[in-house]
């Protein structure tokens, strides 16, 4: 039988918004990071420290809708996330590095470095869960 | 050799005529790390001309690897048949994992640190209002990026590494790549905008 190359795009399976909420998370978290970056060297607090705790609480959802997927590849989830997690982490280290080489501490310092977390954790799961929604549930 | 599916959709190549596809091209981390490693001595030494040597390359070939995927190879890809599409895909993508978050660190440290050096971070200069409107710029380019475009790169390489990819997933993740990497294309023109004028004031 000869293949019929095809431009037909598969139908988006139902999947919990993960996708959408862990984007609205990083984008608070970015938000909060130019704010911050903004006003350097000395930075409001009050609005990115409401925004990294709107990211955090996005972040948590993710994980509990995630949670109650009754057939999820958590093995694939925790394998692409771990490595994407580390690079990630290299990221925001060098973005730490460049506001603690210009004498941020304190704590501006603090919320910067759980921005950083939250935007590395963000990036991670986001990677990790494209590749597991598509993952066979035998590789859980 | 194309296959096709139940559904008579092609999948992309299996079998013995497919390599498995190394998702991170492990020979380009040293690269990276030399290039890492000099950005992290520009910045501890304020060494301008290397920060600007970072900054302006860096996000020269940011801007035009972003303008040529998503309006030169964008389109090009739309049209080939989903086995070409898969072939293509799997000796592009690895390297787009490595080049571009290296791409962007370069600019965005290596920027920030010059913003510092030179002043325009500060409130009172007048480069700064433009500086604050290219973060925003970015920031949105980075939601994309990192929420979007990166995601479907690392997800197409894994469904080929697959026995049997899905042809109409790795359609349906080349579609949002490419797509996305269109937008983030178009942005950088608004960051061409603000950075000329940055240097011109």
């Amino acid at each position: 039988m000869r293949a019929q190359p095809s431009d037909a795009v598969a139908p988006e399976a139902p999947s919990p918004p993960v996708t959408q909420l862990v984007i609205g998370s990083l984008a608070l978290v970015l938000v909060g990071g130019i704010l911050m970056a903004a006003q350097f060297p000395d930075p409001p607090l009050t609005a990115p420290v409401l925004l990294l705790m709107g990211s955090a609480v996005l972040f948590a959802g993710c994980m509990v809708l995630l949670t109650r997927q009754p057939v999820f590849a958590w093995g694939v989830l925790a394998q692409v996330g771990r490595w994407a997690l580390l690079a990630y982490v290299v990221i925001a280290g060098m973005i730490e590095y460049s506001f603690i080489h210009n004498h941020a501490t304190g704590t501006p310092l603090l919320v910067l470095t759980l921005m950083l977390v939250m935007f590395s954790l963000d990036v991670a799961l986001s990677i990790g869960y494209s590749v597991a929604r598509f993952a066979e549930p035998a590789q859980r | 050799m194309a296959t096709v599916t139940a559904d008579g959709i092609a999948s992309a190549p299996t079998g013995a005529s497919r390599r498995a596809i190394q998702v991170v091209p492990l020979r380009g981390l040293p690269i990276v790390a030399v290039i890492v490693l000099g950005l992290i001595v520009s910045i501890a030494a304020n060494w301008r001309w290397a920060l600007m040597f970072y900054h302006v390359a860096g996000g020269g070939l940011w801007t035009g690897i972003d303008l040529f995927v998503g309006f030169v190879i964008g389109p090009i890809l739309g049209r080939l048949s989903i086995p070409a599409r898969a072939e293509f895909s799997a000796k592009f993508m690895p390297m787009m994992v490595l080049i571009m978050p290296t791409l962007v660190v370069m600019t965005l440290a290596a920027g920030f640190q010059l913003a510092v050096v030179i002043g325009n971070l500060d409130p009172t200069s007048v480069n700064h209002g433009w500086l604050v409107a290219s973060f925003v710029v970015v920031g949105v380019m980075a939601t994309i990026a990192l929420g979007v475009l990166e995601p479907a790169n690392v997800a197409v390489l894994f469904e080929m590494n697959k026995p049997r990819p899905d042809g109409r997933v790795i359609a349906r993740l080349m579609r949002r790549f490419v797509y996305s990497a269109g937008i983030t294309g178009a942005m950088q023109v608004a960051t061409l905008l603000i950075m000329t004028r940055v240097a011109t004031q």
